[in-house]
């Protein structure tokens, strides 16, 4: 991981290679080291991070969403980085609300990256613009609502079965 | 060309297949001329491709996979996976628990791997309330873990080697499985989903005997994976079904965020309990196993090593087995011994406190990952200082891995991308959360 000191380096060298205002935040918590971004530089960061920076990250080990209501912007994505060679993880975040949340995808500079942007797709409704195949991945495609939004209800949700599949409505539709 | 019967057949092996198969035709064998509207039909065999659905119920998927092919004779030009029958919403249904109680769904991710599991959500949590693990309880988890490794590789070769048609390998595999989940009967209580990890340690101290029959298991495993090993490595159909099929080079294992025995197959050493040592793995000395070609044969043998190191890393945690408590002594975290609550009263408060509210975990967010038998599993934590977490979310590698199933397909025979589904070993529950 790089350090506190690492970090602010990082951050420098991101600022200077992709635009002033393009880093928001550093934080070094827990061990970890996170760089939090604006959403409309994120794939701007991810490139340079991987190919131009001297501290290369060739590796996307995760991405994930997460809500942080009641926060305002609510919705939050995760890029986990790793580089292999020096065994260093640094987590990339930027913060979206939820009116119409839109990310560029990095499927053209990670190809792991497919199955989990649908997947944050699936659960927290953020677009990735640029993604060959943006699909509903782990939930029905004819699914409506983002389940994993933290004010997404807690179960609830009526079992279809065959004496009750004509009162449940939208079955038909 | 000999006239031995055997030699011949062999060399009828190596003429590819599709040769083969466009040399006979019904005609020509019943001595018959083609009938007459054959000829004016122009058949374009090339022009035509079927589309397929392997799965959601198929014993070659290993759980509801469903694979959709298009093949133009028995070659798949290009196949998708489609994932989400048995999501069950764990990671939503854990910010409905507290943390303590959210142990026992995140179990139920990677149904094979449940120690693995249990402990990166563990120390996820651990690492929030900044919590030391005692050592004992440390040994403790390293010897669960890797008996857990080795009984989910075991289960892996079963199923996979009953793929190939190898059947008599399930029950060999699941016979020594056996052994494995007495040992968890013996510490945790269940074979299977045994929440013996606690947040700061581990729930019981091992019983008495328990050293001693897992000392016997480890010493018996060696000869029995050499049984394993005489089984297939000699079985000429295993081999040629398993030799360069398959084959993803490392640079695309890579780019595809593949960890984990296939990576290693491919010829990457990376391994985070070397790379990056959690829960005091740097004190153990073992080899990180690695395949040259990274095709299906190296993905077996290198999982086959694997079950020996965990075996070396077994015994040597059971030799350093420190004495001391197995669990923090933080009455805030861990529930006080039973024997405490008759006499003071600080412990019964203890106890209704956690077992009624649990504990509260300050603000803060954290990636923990782990070496799973199936590569990098994450966990991610986002905690708001509550009693439940606000997100859990696991990185399992089975559901990055698959993203890997349609490299591994394309241009090949269907047969063989069937053996690939086998050696990729996708375990659908930790796929589809």
């Amino acid at each position: 991981m790089p350090d506190a000191t690492g970090l602010e380096l990082v951050a420098q060298r991101v600022r200077s290679a992709v635009s002033e205002d393009a880093v928001v935040d550093t934080l070094h918590a827990y061990g970890g080291a996170t760089l939090e971004v604006k959403p409309d530089a994120v794939h701007d960061v991810l490139a340079h991070l991987r190919d131009d920076d001297d501290e290369p990250y060739e590796f996307l080990s995760t991405l994930h969403g997460c809500d942080y209501l009641p926060e305002e912007p609510r919705l939050g994505v995760h890029y986990g980085l790793l580089s292999m060679q020096r065994r260093e993880r640094l987590a990339v975040k930027t913060r979206l609300g939820t009116d119409s949340p839109v990310l560029r995808s990095v499927v053209d500079l990670y190809p792991t990256a497919s199955f989990q942007e649908r997947e944050v797709y699936d659960f927290f409704g953020v677009q990735f613009e640029g993604h060959p195949d943006l699909r509903r991945i782990l939930m029905p495609e004819d699914y409506v609502g983002y389940p994993q939004r933290r004010d997404f209800p807690m179960g609830g949700e009526p079992v279809l079965f065959t004496f009750n599949e004509h009162e449940l409505p939208r079955w038909y539709d | 060309m000999t006239d031995n019967p055997g030699e011949r057949t062999r060399s009828a092996l190596k003429v590819p297949y599709r040769e083969r198969e466009e040399s006979v035709t019904a005609s020509e064998m019943a001595g018959l001329d083609p009938p007459a509207a054959a000829t004016d039909y122009e058949f374009e065999p090339e022009a035509e491709l079927l589309t397929i659905n392997i799965g959601p119920h198929h014993p070659a998927t290993h759980g509801v996979l469903r694979l959709l092919c298009t093949l133009e004779g028995e070659t798949v030009l290009d196949l998708e996976p489609i994932i989400g029958y048995v999501h069950t919403g764990i990671e939503k249904s854990c910010e409905d628990q507290e943390y303590w109680k959210a142990i026992t769904f995140v179990e139920r991710m990677d149904y094979l791997a449940y120690y693995f599991n249990s402990y990166v959500y563990c120390s996820a949590v651990e690492t929030l309330l900044d919590e030391e693990v005692p050592p004992r309880a440390q040994y403790l988890r390293v010897i669960h873990m890797e008996l857990n490794r080795i009984a989910s590789h075991l289960f892996w070769l079963g199923t996979a080697a009953l793929d190939i048609g190898a059947m008599s390998m399930l029950w060999w595999a699941l016979r020594e499985r056996d052994g494995f989940l007495d040992l968890f009967e013996m510490s945790g209580g269940q074979r299977l989903h045994t929440r013996y990890f606690q947040v700061g340690g581990v729930a019981e101290d091992i019983p008495p005997g328990f050293e001693e029959k897992a000392r016997k298991i480890i010493a018996g495993m060696p000869a029995r994976i050499d049984q394993y090993e005489a089984l297939l490595d000699r079985n000429e159909i295993w081999l040629q079904r398993m030799k360069h099929t398959g084959v993803v080079s490392r640079e695309e294992m890579l780019a595809l965020g593949v960890t984990g025995p296939l990576l290693r197959a491919s010829g990457e050493p990376w391994d985070l309990r070397k790379a990056m040592p959690y829960c005091g793995y740097e004190q153990f000395d073992f080899n990180v196993p690695v395949g040259t070609v990274g095709d299906n044969y190296d993905r077996y043998r290198v999982r086959l090593e694997e079950m020996r190191e965990s075996l070396k890393i077994a015994e040597q945690a059971l030799d350093g087995l420190p004495e001391g408590p197995y669990i923090t002594t933080n009455r805030k975290v861990a529930l006080p011994p039973r024997h405490e609550l008759a006499t003071s009263m600080e412990a019964l408060i203890h106890h209704f406190k956690l077992v009624t509210e649990g504990f509260r975990v300050p603000p803060g967010e954290v990636y923990k990952a782990v070496e799973s038998p199936r590569g990098e599993l994450g966990c991610f934590v986002l905690a708001d200082g509550s009693a439940k977490p606000s997100r859990v979310h696991m990185r399992d590698p089975s559901f990055v891995n698959l993203q890997s199933l349609k490299r591994m397909g394309e241009g090949s025979l269907i047969a063989d991308f069937i053996a690939s589904v086998a050696m990729l070993d996708p375990i659908l529950g930790g796929v589809d959360r």
